[in-house]
């Protein structure tokens, strides 16, 4: 028989992990605090019932994925597109009829030093969140965690994958995008930003 | 020739799949003679180096950054609460 550990030191040893996972799945850094916090406190509820299997890490991230799951069904987010047709729609938006691009295509000035600038990281978490959710999990699951084609169509019921490579070209396309807006030429964009 | 539109679409391809000799000539092509597709195939790479470093910050201190020292606070708060009603609601 086994059991948790003492709740006060939680925080202190999973909560940083939690917050990550959640930070890249919510829209901002708040919400992910407060997700991480309903985790604690849904699992000093069920901690009679850690049976153990699990890690505690592992049983802990399972109650705040579902907490996030329960989230996103309360405040519905845009519908999920990972129809085919509406990932064309998406494409042709950003090209006219000829196949050229109709959008800016600025150069991204010494992205490398992105990488060592905390905000930085909050955007880009930001704009993972952003997407839709089918794109954010096979983003995810397929470049930050590195799974193989055939585990993601599994996992994510995609039939193809050729399906899945359209529907990554498009993550790629949404991020690249937001990453250009709310990060490498927000200043041009600031206004538009207030605007929306 | 393939359009930017085509492009767009192997570029991204590029970092999933292992694209054919011709696919590949086809996008050196276009890409040599084509700036915004040169751009867009830079930030996709940069797009992919930042994915692979998100999930590492310890490592080298990079990626996601951890809890706030104040939200860690109110949170242990929270669980110090709850802990202490259930102590005596007990009693």
């Amino acid at each position: 028989m086994s059991s948790v550990s003492d709740p006060a030191t939680w925080v202190a040893q999973h909560g940083d992990a939690l917050f990550r996972y959640a930070l890249m799945k919510m829209r901002d850094e708040a919400q992910a605090e407060d997700m991480v916090q309903e985790t604690f406190l849904a699992a000093l509820k069920a901690r009679e019932r850690f049976s153990g299997q699990s890690s505690e890490k592992t049983w802990l991230i399972g109650i705040l994925k579902h907490k996030i799951i329960d989230h996103f069904r309360k405040y519905k987010r845009e519908q999920s597109s990972d129809d085919i047709e509406s990932l064309t729609e998406q494409l042709n938006q950003q090209f006219d009829h000829t196949g050229h691009w109709s959008i800016p295509m600025r150069t991204w000035q010494e992205p490398e030093q992105a990488h060592e600038n905390k905000e930085f990281w909050k955007v880009f978490a930001a704009c993972i969140a952003h997407l839709p959710d089918h794109l954010a999990d096979l983003f995810i699951l397929r470049e930050v965690k590195g799974l193989s084609s055939e585990e993601i169509c599994k996992l994510l019921d995609i039939s193809t994958t050729n399906n899945m490579w359209v529907m990554l070209s498009r993550a790629r396309m949404r991020l690249r995008g937001c990453l250009d807006s709310r990060w490498f030429n927000r200043s041009n964009d600031d206004q538009n930003q207030e605007a929306r | 020739m393939l359009s930017c539109k085509e492009i767009g679409e192997l570029l991204s391809q590029g970092i999933d799949r292992k694209l054919s000799l011709r696919e590949k000539w086809g996008l050196k092509f276009h890409l040599f003679i084509c700036k915004t597709c040169s751009c867009y195939d830079k930030q996709l790479q940069f797009i992919a180096r930042s994915a692979r470093r998100l999930m590492q910050p310890e490592k080298d201190n990079q990626g996601i950054p951890p809890l706030s020292n104040e939200a860690e606070a109110r949170i242990n708060n929270a669980i110090k609460q709850r802990l202490d009603k259930r102590e005596n609601n007990n009693e």
